[in-house]
């Protein structure tokens, strides 16, 4: 064979990138700048309707369960979680039968503390069971990870649920509780990515209470606080021209939440996008000009530079926050590698959140 | 710096002087380079196959799960272990006819493969997304699509009739086998949500205890470091590396007499170095400097003849193989780095350790003292002594291995302690014999010729050890050769009953096969016949279905039998055992074997041993209804046939007429005969060249031995020819002691031969391949080598007498002269 011998993990890798192209970044892979022909398509005005779309969409190309929490130990020191499983079509057309299936799956979990970061990953193909979704009653599993609805799950709120996964060094077992229902993105879910019609479908979870224990080597602590939910479908998420992403997830200690992403274009220019949920529930979108995002300094991590810390500001709600990583080295080294961690943020508002970094 | 080169220099113009001398060194420098590292290039060779075919997709060097009685096992199993947290992927495997040939089909699953499963062939990033979506990729070695005869890309029909996916040359893979995904070969072995066995990858969390997820349904089977392969090609190696050690010491024997003799010889020079000011440690210096450039540029040229070596005798090695243990080696010799340089430096270190007295009886040699020339080894009486006891040593190893070793290497110890015990004390045998002549002498030259072969012996000795060692080889070697051409011959003219013997593609083939038979008037009986495959006590191990006909009873060779053996395995409880099985479970007539089987556990009565030469594998063989009764998965596709003669040319091709049945799927006895024996002497070809070539260097250690005596024994034969007697009448002398003492040596290694030949047959053959051959000795062989030893000793004698002959009395008269 010539070259460099490509393993498992390279092709998981090229798995993940379809799978990711939203969420992590567009950087001229194979597939991104395709068009979704023989996928269904994004189209504005969806009713959403749960428990059907909790469940996985096939006819789309790509779909992920995201879920970060932010938590603390019986000591009050900080740390989060994270719980993701893609789901991505290699073809269109009707679903293959068992082996035949053309799905295919990818979940990342990780657990971060101010002094360690923990990450794993694992694959499979659908059609087997190795795998899956299912809508009622809700289980999203593979291998022996799971987020799973207990008995009396709220349809509309997606909770109760439990969550668990383990990695070689760390493993985690939380149990989330929610009495708001799941809040539309963008506009009533159809999340616009770009000014040529690229988009998604996309509802999150932001008021999860998490409550579980939580091992690093092998020593348990009891762990609490707050977790965040995104479900996302798309066909063709990104443009080919968008290089990567800046995300974040705030929850506010006024019980308001924030979702702010800007995508990075080749051209130097970016698009931020922004959702202000109120404590309440009711969403509000934030015009793109109201949004200032501008990274404050770098860390160097796995010999790339990143922007982990940020200076937010949304003059319009008198809103300017410093964003601080709990852990500058939260490295997701896995076939397909951004950065995931757990935040702080002070000024105007204090409180914690998540931040991803992909594309660099 | 200046200095030392004049120092080499002078040194070096000794050989220049000595050209013969110079010639001596490096041949034997070659001569042990050359062969070691050829057999090193073969084994290496050997082994890296080894290692591609464990590798491919989960061989022993990967922790799997299996189902205890071998069978596949739902793929439900593999889901529900995935959810405990087990790292596992499924592998179904399974065989497939294509063009006629029967290939390994190996169904893998991409997605959860164990990124470590040993050095696996891997597959490209953007090729794994064409491997798994639709149509897929059939992986493939080179050398496979080749047998096949079919091109990259195509998408050949199996035997079902099937599609393969298309195929794709993967270089790393082992050959014979296919590669597609899981879902595929489920269809292609029409096994529908089937796997064969579970690859364990590294664990990411803490699963749960197997016996709680799928309680006795699956057995863990731990990774083995050493392949199957590996074990039983074992001794095939050892007697390679054995030969190439053999003549590694020999060659360096060579060089030890070469090296003792230039150092003697140039010692005066030594000495007036000193005396003209260079320190010690300068001269000892440039004296290793140039031992081990001399040893660099033989080194170098032996690698190349050992590359060359190698290259002539692998394919043979290959065949043999292949023959004895169905191992898959490449034909073509590819070489790391590493070998080259373990081959440069085995030539530096060998070149070392044989002028090591020399070096250090030069390095503490004061500067004024006088040098002596000729003296070298005149201490000789103590030294046999010495020598003696070693040997006595030896031989007490010898015997402790033989009475408490078990394993393989116990059995070439034995053999190696036997033999070098026997070097060792090889020139005390001699100065007996010499002794007793002399006492039995009459007349001067009479006692003179036996004296003076006495005084000889010392200067000869390794060289006469070389050829002691090296005809014992040969006597023992071909002797077992011999012994198991003749069993192995005898053999299969019992084995081979049938008359024509025919392999059909499928079931279907072989019940149209056997329907349309039975209407032919030519066709006398039909014998069919089964394979299955079973674990036994955690040995794989062959089933053989055999009908129940007199054919059989009468000419199928047994071993040794219980009483109505044949009537007892009818019923289809009672089995034979091949010998080497029988040895492996320690098993004995009488006892009772459970063999596994897909309807429970099959209770057999074992009422037989058999030879069954050249089977990797053990088997048990039974009787055929009943194989399938209780195997129903055995195909049913071979059948021998008994055919009157004359109607059997005109019957193969009837059956290859109307069912497309090429050579392979139906021959007559005497073309599977043919081709057995075929297999069976190209397996003892590599054994016979090695042989050759041990003796050919024994012979040129001889010669290089008589070559430096012959310069250093001047003065012994000048006075003889100042007193009268001709130059030729001294060259036949020299002659006659040469050979004489050749021919005692030859004697000697008769029995040491037959010794040899002994523990091979009943110590390492039995450990190696589980069979004991009776034992035959062949007079004739023995009487051909002992001439051939003489011949041999002839030719290495025949230039120094002739030098002799031919001398100018000037020479002689110089001894006088230049009186040291």
């Amino acid at each position: 064979m010539s070259g460099e011998a490509i393993t498992r993990r390279a092709f998981a890798g090229s798995i993940a990138a379809l799978a990711l192209a939203h969420r992590a970044g567009a950087q001229g892979y194979a597939g991104l700048g395709e068009t979704a022909d023989g996928f269904a398509k994004v189209t504005p005005g969806k009713a959403f309707t749960f428990p059907v779309d909790h469940g996985p969409h096939p006819d789309f190309r790509i779909e992920w369960w995201y879920l970060t929490a932010n938590l603390v130990d019986a000591s009050g020191a900080a740390c989060g979680l994270q719980w993701t499983l893609f789901r991505q079509a290699a073809q269109p057309g009707p679903q293959g039968e068992g082996w035949a299936n053309q799905q295919v799956w990818m979940a990342h979990a990780a657990v971060t503390r101010a002094d360690t970061h923990r990450f794993s990953e694992t694959f499979s193909r659908g059609g087997v069971g190795q795998a899956g979704v299912t809508a009622k009653p809700f289980e999203a599993w593979i291998d022996d990870w799971e987020m799973k609805g207990v008995e009396r799950l709220d349809d509309r709120t997606l909770a109760p649920l439990t969550l668990k996964a383990s990695g070689a060094d760390f493993s985690y077992a939380l149990t989330l509780e929610a009495n708001r229902p799941v809040v539309l993105q963008g506009d009533r879910g159809f999340s616009r990515k770009s000014e040529r019609g690229q988009a998604s479908y996309y509802y999150s979870q932001p008021f999860y209470r998490a409550r579980g224990t939580l091992s690093i080597d092998d020593k348990p602590a009891a762990v609490s606080g707050q977790a965040w939910m995104d479900r996302e479908w798309s066909s063709q998420p990104l443009d080919a021209d968008q290089t990567g992403w800046d995300w974040l997830s705030l929850h506010l200690s006024s019980g308001d939440k924030l979702m702010l992403y800007r995508l990075r274009q080749k051209d130097g220019r970016d698009y931020p996008f922004g959702n202000w949920i109120s404590a309440s529930g009711e969403t509000q979108m934030i015009a793109g000009s109201d949004i200032q995002m501008m990274p404050k300094a770098t860390a160097e991590v796995a010999g790339r530079k990143l922007p982990v810390e940020w200076q937010i500001a949304i003059p319009s709600r008198s809103f300017a926050i410093l964003c601080k990583p709990l852990n500058p080295k939260a490295w997701m080294g896995t076939g397909f590698s951004y950065w995931e961690g757990p935040i702080h943020f002070a000024g105007t508002q204090d409180g914690v959140g998540y931040l991803e970094l992909t594309g660099y | 710096m200046r200095r030392a080169l004049w120092v080499l220099a002078v040194l070096l113009s000794h050989w220049r002087r000595h050209k013969m001398q110079f010639a001596t060194l490096l041949i034997g420098l070659i001569a042990a380079t050359a062969l070691w590292s050829g057999v090193q290039a073969i084994n290496q060779q050997a082994r890296n196959a080894y290692d591609r075919a464990a590798a491919t997709f989960g061989g022993v060097r990967t922790a799997m799960l299996v189902a205890p009685n071998a069978a596949t096992f739902p793929q439900e199993l593999f889901i529900k272990l995935r959810r405990a947290g087990w790292p596992v992927s499924p592998v179904l495997e399974g065989r497939v006819q294509m063009n006629g040939h029967s290939v390994r089909l190996l169904g893998i699953e991409p997605v959860t493969l164990p990124v470590d499963v040993g050095n696996a062939p891997r597959l490209g990033a953007a090729d794994l997304g064409s491997f798994v979506a639709p149509p897929g990729q059939t992986l493939v070695a080179r050398e496979t699509l080749r047998g096949l005869q079919e091109a990259e890309g195509a998408a050949p029909a199996i035997s079902s009739g099937a599609r393969l996916p298309p195929l794709r040359v993967q270089p790393q893979l082992a050959p014979d086998v296919l590669v597609v995904d899981i879902g595929v070969a489920q269809r292609l072995l029409s096994k529908p949500d089937q796997v064969s066995r579970l690859l364990i990858g590294k664990p990411r969390g803490k699963p749960a205890p197997l016996a709680s997820v799928v309680g006795e349904q699956l057995q863990l089977i731990e990774p083995n470091a050493e392949t199957e392969l590996e074990r039983l090609t074992d001794s095939f190696h050892l007697n390679l590396t054995a030969f190439g050690l053999l003549s590694f010491f020999v060659g360096l024997f060579i060089v030890n007499s070469a090296v003792g003799l230039a150092f003697e010889q140039r010692l005066p020079m030594l000495r007036t170095l000193r005396a003209c000011g260079a320190s010690a440690r300068l001269v000892n210096m440039v004296l290793v400097i140039e031992l081990v450039a001399l040893a660099l540029v033989a080194g170098l040229i032996g690698l190349a003849c050992g590359y060359f070596i190698a290259a002539a005798l692998l394919p043979d090695v290959a065949a043999s193989l292949r023959g004895l243990y169905g191992a898959q080696i490449p034909g073509q010799l590819s070489l790391r780095p590493e070998w080259w340089l373990a081959g440069i430096g085995i030539s530096v270190a060998g070149a070392l350790v044989a002028a090591a007295t020399s070096l250090i009886k030069a390095i503490r040699m004061p500067v004024l003292a006088t040098a002596q020339p000729g003296a070298w080894q005149q201490r000789q009486r103590r030294w046999l002594i010495l020598q003696s006891c070693a040997a006595c040593v030896v031989f007490a190893v010898a015997l402790l291995l033989f009475h408490y070793g078990q394993s393989l290497i116990a059995g070439f110890g034995v053999l190696a302690a036997l033999m070098f015990g026997a070097a060792l004390i090889l020139p005390a045998f001699l100065e007996i014999i010499l002794l007793v002549g002399q006492r039995t002498a009459r007349g001067p030259i009479a006692l003179w010729f036996w004296a003076d072969s006495r005084q000889q012996l010392s200067g000869l000795s390794l060289a006469l050890m070389a050829l002691l060692l090296a005809l014992a080889v040969n006597v023992g070697v071909s002797t077992m050769v011999e012994t198991f051409s003749r069993t192995f011959i005898g053999w299969l003219n019992g084995r081979l009953a049938a008359d024509v013997y025919i392999s059909a593609s499928d079931n279907a083939q072989g019940t149209a096969i056997r329907n349309w038979l039975k209407d032919r008037s030519d066709v006398q009986a039909i014998l069919p016949g089964g394979r299955a495959e079973a674990l036994v006590r955690g040995e794989p191990v062959e089933l053989l279905g055999l009908p129940d006909h007199a054919l059989y009873r009468e000419r199928w060779p047994l071993l040794d039998t219980a009483p109505r053996a044949w009537t007892r395995l009818v019923p289809g409880n009672a089995a034979f055992i091949s010998e080497q099985l029988s040895r492996r479970l320690n098993v004995q007539i009488g006892d009772v074997v459970e063999v596994p089987a897909p309807g429970g556990s099959w209770e057999l009565d074992i009422v037989g041993i058999y030879a069954d030469y050249g089977n990797p594998k053990g088997q048990l063989t039974v009787n055929v209804a009943a194989l399938i009764r209780q195997f129903p998965q055995t195909p049913q596709t071979r059948i021998g046939l008994i055919v009157a003669k004359d109607n059997i040319p005109g019957l193969i091709a009837a059956l290859q007429k109307q069912f497309g049945l090429d050579d392979r799927s139906v021959a007559d006895q005497a073309t599977v005969k043919a081709e057995s024996i075929r297999i069976f002497n190209r397996t003892f070809a590599v054994t016979s060249a090695l042989n050759a070539f041990t003796l050919g260097v024994a012979g040129i250690a001889l010669l290089t031995g008589l070559l430096t005596l012959a310069n250093s024994r001047l003065p012994q034969l000048a006075p003889l020819w100042a007193i009268g007697l001709t130059r030729p009448r001294l060259a036949a002398i020299e002659l006659t002691k040469t050979l004489s003492v050749a021919l005692f040596t030859a004697l000697l290694a008769v029995p040491l031969g037959l010794l040899v030949a002994w523990c091979l047959i009943a110590i390492v053959n039995v450990k190696a391949f589980g069979w004991r051959l009776p034992f035959h000795v062949f007079p004739l062989r023995l009487v051909e080598l002992v001439a051939v030893a003489l011949c041999a000793s002839l030719l290495a004698a025949l230039l120094p007498m002739v030098r002799l002959a031919r001398m100018q009395p000037a020479n002689l008269v110089k001894v006088f002269a230049n009186e040291r």
